[in-house]
């Protein structure tokens, strides 16, 4: 009982980042139509900016560990989205009106840039980073057998709670939210009745890539390893979440997220660690087959 | 683009404003990624400011962009126009031809500096000028000629002969041919020809995005190590069950994932392939795990070992033993293969069964509502290319003696995918060439000292090798999204104002 408590507190942490990346996938399935392959190499990009900004702002010498993180993360959120934004601008828009392939074949190009660009540029070994949030709750204990909550797992949760309060406003009462949801119904009806297409579709990159930099942040806090690799198993994970949960839909990224991060902690805990990535890839397979239209998800309608 | 801006302090004021901005976001892009490395030292990670690097990379950016908008976009003329025109019918205007012969003549005077960096661009810039101006000039003398099936002829007749003719001529002459190092890439070059030839069937041919081709190629050379090793079958044996294993791997795959559309396919062959490769990893006593399956026997001909000792190709036919034979052989048999292939796959395209893959290529719907089985039809698109995979895979595995998990990631599928579209969707002949310019061109770039000299002497193609490799997938896309040769047209399609024959065949 107590191991099954503390692998779902886990799986619940991971299931939450998996669900911020998950948002950024089926943000832009839903407006563009298009799996942006080079996502999780945003994702990537991101945990590498945040070590980056973490390290700089601690050598110069500011030791407020909460005001520092907080720093770091509107720092990696908006250098984030630049990345995003750019890889609309270079790779995506160009091809809007191409064939349906076009556009992931540059995602996959661009994939391959990220990845590589950061190998390059802050070399192929592995980024360790020290504990920066410990300590934590014991909320339960059963002959022996503590369950731990820890602090960083709050802060996941937490964050990704509030995220995904904001996001939901801003899709919901904004302006912003109503362009996207007119592009995402019919794009040229909402370029008709004025909504600016280029530049809404550039937006949800710019979110969802601002998204995948908390993701990112929250990674490295958790595991405290990163490499320029991460990005590519993490992409494939939280796509698998975001079309679990229904693709375009945002409470089904996170509920994806969450169901995707349980079944890998789950899966791991009481079979093989070896094959935790077969047993989410296989629940992608079987979800699609299955229920193509995802758990929160509108059945998509095939027209002639 | 913007309109063009008329007035001259007007197209300044524009482009510098546009390379500005361009700046501003290079500098955000690479403030910290590229401003600073993380170095590994004694109390965890630091970091090591890199200023000169950042600057000069946002400096580039700006001037880029900055020429970009003066010569190229903010203009009515833009310089790359006489460039492009070489590449089409249109006639030249005067400026065209001064502009054209100012950049030969420049190259020519470019070429004469004693700097590598500088004969590099200048040769590359003349070779790209005498391409054109050859291809023009023919088309200008020969607008009729069947252009594709004279290069097809003529590449095909290349590729048989040139093995023999070189090895004979270097053996006659003794030219210190690099050979060897010839033939290898040649053979990596055709084995990436056979693998886009057969995803070409899947993608090119039947519309169904594949992006875990690796597996099959996996399964083939995973099937033939392990029924070769096991079995001791010969080569031969072990080639053909090779590809029906993977073929029936593909159709154990596919029977689930046909019902799904266009990315979600794509997505869940992905996965599918993610499955095989981390099956492969940890299935130790079949696979052996990454450390993978050496001393794969080598392909015998007809029997007869390629070797130094014993009853050798060398000794039955009374030549004296030289390890390239083996390799020629190997040549020939990949040879034979992609041409297999590709015939196969000509033929396919006039059955029934072909005519419909391109059918529920153009669209799914409308061929349902005719009557044709898309299930069935999806299929045999898919059991195909995996076959085709599979021999491949069986030939890798033989080549190389050795295969492990590591040479089945997804950035194989992603190469292969990028021949097949880069090439053209559904042409054939662009696919040959596709893998020509990718793989060649990269292996050859990793040799280019000129390189070294633009960049420095620390510089090492070999790490920026898969950086260029996507920067070349992305630009060629945007540039052309069609691929180097543009042909998506249907083999079989109505003819325009032909009412005796309603249906005019198209060769390709």
């Amino acid at each position: 009982m107590a191991y099954f408590l503390q692998q779902l507190v886990n799986g619940i942490a991971l299931g939450s980042i998996y669900g911020l990346i998950a948002i950024g996938y089926t943000m832009v399935y839903g407006i563009v139509g298009m799996i942006n392959f080079a996502h999780g190499d945003i994702f990537m990009v991101g945990t590498f900016i945040a070590l980056i900004a973490f390290l700089l702002i601690m050598s110069l010498g500011l030791t407020l560990v909460p005001l520092a993180l907080v720093l770091v993360l509107i720092m990696a959120m908006v250098l984030t989205a630049v990345w995003g934004w750019t890889v609309e601008r270079i790779a995506y828009r160009p091809l809007r009106e191409s064939f349906r392939l076009a556009p992931l074949i540059t995602a996959i190009g661009m994939s391959i840039i990220l990845q590589n660009f950061i190998q390059v540029a802050q070399g192929a070994r592995v980024k360790p980073l020290q504990p920066v949030i410990t300590g934590g709750y014991q909320i339960f204990d059963e002959g022996g057998f503590a369950v731990n909550l820890s602090n960083i797992q709050i802060l996941i949760v937490v964050t990704t709670v509030a995220l995904m309060g904001v996001f939901w406003l801003i899709i919901t009462r904004t302006a912003l939210g109503r362009a996207q949801r007119a592009c995402e119904q019919d794009r040229l009806m909402a370029a008709l009745s004025g909504v600016n297409v280029d530049r809404t579709i550039s937006l949800t990159f710019v979110m969802g890539a601002a998204l995948a930099a908390v993701a990112g942040l929250l990674y490295l806090l958790y595991y405290g390893v990163i490499d320029f690799f991460i990005g590519f198993v993490a992409g494939i994970k939280a796509f698998t979440a975001a079309v679990l949960g229904g693709i375009g839909s945002l409470p089904g990224a996170m509920l994806g997220g969450l169901i995707i991060g349980l079944i890998e902690t789950f899966w791991s805990a009481y079979f093989t660690i070896e094959y935790k990535d077969v047993a989410a890839f296989s629940m992608l397979a079987v979800v699609l087959i299955f229920f193509p239209s995802g758990l929160l998800g509108r059945p998509e309608v095939e027209k002639v | 683009m913007a309109e063009p801006v008329k007035s001259f302090s007007h197209r300044l004021q524009a482009a510098l404003l546009d390379a500005l901005l361009a700046a501003y976001v290079a500098f955000a892009l690479f403030c910290l990624t590229l401003g600073f490395k993380t170095v590994d030292s004694v109390g965890g990670l630091t970091l090591r400011s890199r200023p000169v690097l950042l600057g000069a990379m946002v400096g580039a950016v700006f001037v880029g962009r900055l020429l970009l908008n003066w010569f190229v976009w903010q203009t009515d003329r833009p310089l790359t126009e006489p460039f492009a025109k070489l590449f089409t019918r249109e006639p030249f205007a005067r400026r065209d031809v001064f502009v054209l012969g100012a950049v030969a003549l420049l190259s020519m005077l470019a070429a004469a500096v004693p700097s590598p960096a500088a004969r590099l661009i200048a040769g590359g810039m003349l070779a790209f000028l005498t391409v054109g101006a050859v291809r023009r000039a023919i088309l200008h003398f020969f607008p009729n000629l069947p252009y594709a099936r004279i290069f097809t002829i003529a590449g095909i007749a290349f590729a048989v002969l040139f093995p023999i003719t070189a090895y004979l001529l270097d053996k006659a002459f003794h030219l210190r041919l690099p050979l060897r190092y010839l033939l290898d890439l040649s053979i990596v070059v055709l084995t990436y020809a056979m693998l886009g030839s057969g995803l070409n069937i899947v993608v090119g041919l039947a519309g169904l995005l594949d992006l875990g081709y690796v597996a099959f190629y996996a399964v083939g050379a995973y099937s033939f190590a392990i029924l070769a090793m096991d079995f001791g079958w010969s080569f031969w044996m072990c080639l053909p069950l090779a590809g029906v294993l993977a073929a029936l791997w593909g159709c154990t795959v596919g029977l689930p994932v046909l019902r799904l559309r266009g990315d979600y396919l794509a997505i869940v062959t992905l996965a599918f392939a993610e499955i095989v490769r981390i099956v492969l990893l940890n299935w130790t006593n079949v696979t052996n795990g990454p450390n993978g399956i050496s001393g794969i026997p080598r392909p015998t001909f007809f029997g007869l070992p390629f070797g130094a000792s014993g009853e050798t190709f060398s000794t039955f036919f009374g030549l004296r033993y030289d390890p390239l034979h083996a390799i020629i052989f190997l040549y020939y048999v990949i040879f034979l293969l992609v041409i297999v292939t590709n015939v196969v796959t000509l033929r396919l395209r006039r059955l029934p069964i072909g005519r419909a893959w391109e059918a529920m290529r153009e669209d799914e719907i409308a061929c349902r509502s005719l009557g044709i089985n898309t299930t069935v039809t999806k299929l045999t698109a898919f059991a195909t290319g995996a076959m085709f995979g599979g021999f491949a895979g069986a030939f890798f595995a033989t080549r190389q003696g050795f295969i492990s998990p590591e040479s089945f990631t997804f950035i194989e599928s992603a190469t292969i995918l990028a021949i097949v579209v880069l090439g053209g969707l559904g042409s054939q002949l662009g696919v040959a060439l596709a893998a020509i310019v990718m793989i060649g061109g990269f292996e050859a770039l990793r040799h280019t000292q000129g390189l070294k000299a633009i960049f420095g002497p620390d510089f090492d193609p070999a790490l920026y090798r898969m950086l260029l490799f996507g920067i070349a997938m992305v630009a060629i896309m945007v540039w052309r999204p069609r691929g180097i040769i543009s042909s998506r047209t249907p083999s079989i399609m109505l003819g325009r104002g032909a009412p005796a024959t309603l249906a005019k065949e198209r060769r390709t």
